[in-house]
């Protein structure tokens, strides 16, 4: 779907609409931009106030660019008794940035989910649309520099 | 693409099939103006689909989450690929998962004449010789054996077992999880042909509403998604109602760290989840209705999507379903995110666009529930409860479970535990045969020490209640509950103090922010309980001593408040961690609060740090990557690390390639 088209599969002034247009103006462009969110609130027919409140209450909505991988780290109570916490420290620490964040050369985000669901494979990372388990503070730093070499 | 829907249509006399007698035909209680053609047709198209009679091998792979978290898709295309080179013709299909995660990736083998055989752990580099030993020599790969499943000739190959007898399927009973692992969730065609749709084409054929409700009422069965209300009340509520329109509504916004019950059913038999929500619906007389579907589990997203389109291209779903004159329409909602959203009101403001803050109730859903009308919300697994119950009679399924719990109930099993996977047995089993008879008990030869039952807002039971058999009463009784089905087993290595402040993090980034109980009150529960954990500069201080005793004190009290004042099922859980490993590991807070140490070695500020002089070889790595420059040392000789200065954030420990760092 390109950018221009979002809006026409979603009728206006129906506010049952907003979050599936916003997922979907995230799917686009890979956070919601400023003046894409006005657009929501104009298409929809309301105050962009809720569109920002919408937008910043689910932790599913970012307002800022991701880096190209998404390091998403389980921290499940499965994978949390067996150690998440060393590994999002871990990864913490070699990018030089917190959950949330991206690295500035845009290439790392870390995220923090509260469950995957592999927990058999705890405790597990998920770096764009990969899984990797079983991982250990020293495995992660292999792990980083694989990515980082790739680039 | 064969199809029931082709065969039937292709009858010449279709017209002698009218809509409502489509299953009845498939299930042949329906042979009027049936040609044998057509029922021949039927007949070796239903033993294709069983596996019953074939004309060549099928392989199943378990291409669930957790499989394809442990490579099921590189197994799978391994297999395409030497199928391909080595031209054998076979049929390779994928399945939900089996439920037994630990020995993913599990590849199923069918061989005609043969009994189905799963293998386990099967990674790519198998492949080749599974192909060579099963589909060529048509021997059994032994060291990758899971079982063989209980058919005819099942003994034709010696000394493997039977799966249903291995330890961790032997006391699990599996009814609403029988077909995951089974068939292809893809193909609405092995759903029917296992009897499902059965249960609805006959309530739209003989049953009137009242009665459907009835027969869930008589059946016991009570809201799998943790409260345990009576699921037939809940309906009659709604059937009672007054308003122009009625909703209903799957909750299959399953947050709870730990949990994947919902998700191994829609991602394995999702036709399940459909069906027993058509049945709910009539039985309540609504006419449209939701799947809200956490945005974390695309692959059950995707899987809904297509199961939708299959059940309205065969009339089992949209308009005059099954010619009776009962139409219902479902839409899929992404979740974006929220654990509130579990809540039902939650779930409904979030349905209508707005952020998911819970309302207060009364009024119920089902007096004024998504746009005012009345709705019912079930979770995921109460509706794949529901096509069984119809189908075999409520005083069968009253049959299984305690005088108040009846049926079974999933629990995802993780942690500490052996065999981690998700597991079906009858209500009233105990904990203790989950964890150690399913479970096979804890790795590495440690010591059980809790189970976390029912997520945020469970309890932590210790070794002396584990014995109590599971139902929605008891579990109350000990201070838990049964919450939607996550159990983590925990071994002496995690610390309960930890695992409080691990659950009120969680639930303290998760509060909604609208009621002050459990916006302002978790976060004063995490501030003390962080305390405990945490070192301080000043902390022989008596002042400080006292207000961390202080903080104890009042930990109780503050929990209590926000139990008995929160707005919704969220808060007024949300101490549930606090109080049950209060109650139950007093002295590990007593050791963080006295002894200002931590029994299970976890909370890294009450420990000290130390560098094994002997295996240190002076490679400088952890004083560069000390954040405060608390190690000194010469290049390549021994370090040694400032205790005083030390933060213990552990990033010393993590570096150290020689493991020359310990803690004391």
């Amino acid at each position: 779907m390109n950018k221009q088209s979002i809006f026409e599969s979603y009728p206006r002034n129906d506010a049952s609409q907003l979050i599936p247009l916003l997922q979907q103006v995230q799917t686009v462009f890979g956070f919601l931009p400023d003046e894409q969110m006005e657009k929501v609130a104009e298409h929809i027919g309301i105050p962009i106030s809720r569109v920002y409140g919408v937008a910043t209450f689910y932790n599913q909505f970012r307002l800022k660019p991701l880096g190209k991988y998404v390091i998403r780290v389980c921290r499940g109570t499965a994978c949390h008794v067996k150690g998440s916490l060393d590994i999002l420290r871990m990864l913490e620490s070699e990018l030089g940035i917190k959950a949330g964040d991206t690295t500035k050369d845009l290439l790392f985000s870390i995220e923090t989910v509260a469950c995957i669901g592999a927990c058999s494979i705890a405790p597990v990372i998920v770096i764009n649309d990969e899984y990797f388990g079983g991982l250990t503070p020293k495995s992660v730093h292999k792990l980083i520099k694989q990515f980082k070499d790739k680039g | 693409m064969k199809a029931f829907l082709d065969i039937i249509k292709n009858d010449d006399a279709s017209i002698g099939v009218p809509r409502e007698h489509f299953i009845d035909c498939i299930n042949e209680t329906y042979l009027e103006n049936i040609k044998p053609k057509t029922l021949n047709a039927l007949k070796a198209y239903k033993a294709e689909l069983m596996l019953t009679d074939l004309s060549k091998p099928v392989i199943i792979v378990g291409m669930g989450t957790c499989g394809l978290a442990n490579g099921a898709q590189k197994v799978f295309d391994r297999f395409k690929d030497e199928l391909n080179t080595r031209k054998i013709d076979a049929q390779i299909i994928s399945t939900g998962c089996v439920g037994y995660c630990a020995e993913e990736v599990i590849v199923d083998i069918k061989l005609p004449g043969r009994p189905r055989i799963s293998y386990a752990r099967v990674k790519p580099k198998d492949v080749p010789n599974i192909i060579e030993t099963t589909l060529i020599n048509k021997e059994p790969v032994r060291d990758k054996v899971l079982g063989v499943y209980d058919e005819i000739n099942s003994q034709v190959w010696d000394n493997l077992p039977i799966i249903d007898n291995i330890p961790f399927f032997k006391i699990q009973q599996k009814i609403v999880l029988e077909n995951c692992g089974v068939i292809d969730p893809e193909n609405i065609d092995q759903y029917i042909v296992k009897g499902g749709y059965k249960g609805l084409s006959r309530i739209l054929k003989s049953l009137k509403a009242e009665d459907v409700i009835d027969e869930v009422l008589k059946a016991g069965l009570r809201g799998r998604g943790g409260g345990g209300f009576p699921t037939g009340q809940k309906w009659k509520f709604a059937r009672q109602s007054q308003g122009e329109k009625k909703y209903l509504i799957c909750n299959a916004d399953e947050g709870d760290p730990g949990a994947f019950m919902d998700r191994a059913i829609l991602e394995g038999d999702p036709h399940r989840v459909v069906e027993g929500m058509v049945i709910a619906a009539y039985a309540i007389g609504a006419n449209e209705g939701y799947i809200y579907c956490r945005a974390e589990y695309p692959l059950a997203i995707k899987r809904l999507k297509k199961t939708l389109a299959d059940a309205e291209l065969y009339g089992l779903l949209g308009e005059n379903i099954l010619n009776s004159g009962f139409s219902f329409k479902l839409k899929i909602k992404e979740g974006a995110g929220a654990f509130v959203c579990g809540e039902e009101t939650a779930l409904i403001n979030s349905i209508e666009g707005n952020r998911g803050t819970p309302r207060p109730r009364p009024p119920y859903p089902t007096t004024e529930g998504l746009w005012g009308m009345p709705t019912v919300i079930n979770n995921v697994e109460t509706f794949a409860n529901v096509p069984v119950i119809i189908r075999k009679g409520a005083d069968w399924y009253s049959s299984v479970g305690t005088q108040s719990s009846k049926g079974t109930k999933i629990f995802a099993l993780s942690g500490k535990v052996n065999n981690v996977g998700l597991v079906e047995v009858p209500m009233g089993t105990t904990l203790r045969q989950i964890v150690y008879d399913v479970g096979g008990g804890i790795p590495d030869g440690r010591k059980f020490k809790a189970v976390q039952i029912g997520g945020p807002s469970g309890g932590a039971l210790p070794e002396s209640v584990i014995d109590t058999p599971v139902d929605y009463e008891n579990l109350k009784g000990i201070g838990a509950m049964m919450g939607s089905g996550g159990l983590v087993v925990m071994d002496e290595t995690t610390c309960m103090v930890d695992l409080a402040k691990y659950f009120m993090t969680f639930i303290m980034s998760e509060s909604c922010g609208k009621c002050i109980p459990c916006r302002e009150g978790t976060k004063r529960l995490y501030e003390t309980l962080d305390r405990l954990t945490r070192s301080y500069k000043n902390e022989n201080d008596p002042e400080e001593a006292l207000l961390r005793f202080q903080g104890m004190v009042y930990l109780e009290r503050l929990a209590k408040v926000i139990t008995t004042t929160s707005l919704c099922g969220l808060g007024q859980t949300a101490a549930n961690p606090v109080m049950s490993t209060l109650r139950y590991f007093r002295d590990e807070y007593e050791a963080h609060l006295y002894e200002r140490r931590c029994p299970s070695g976890v909370c890294k500020e009450l420990l000290t740090y130390k560098i094994d002089t002997d295996k240190c070889t002076g490679c400088t790595i952890c004083a560069l990557k000390c954040p405060v420059d608390a190690i000194l040392g010469e290049r390549k000789k021994a370090h040694y690390i400032i205790t005083d200065k030390c933060t213990r954030c552990g990033q010393c420990m993590m570096n150290c390639n020689f493991n020359a760092i310990y803690v004391e």
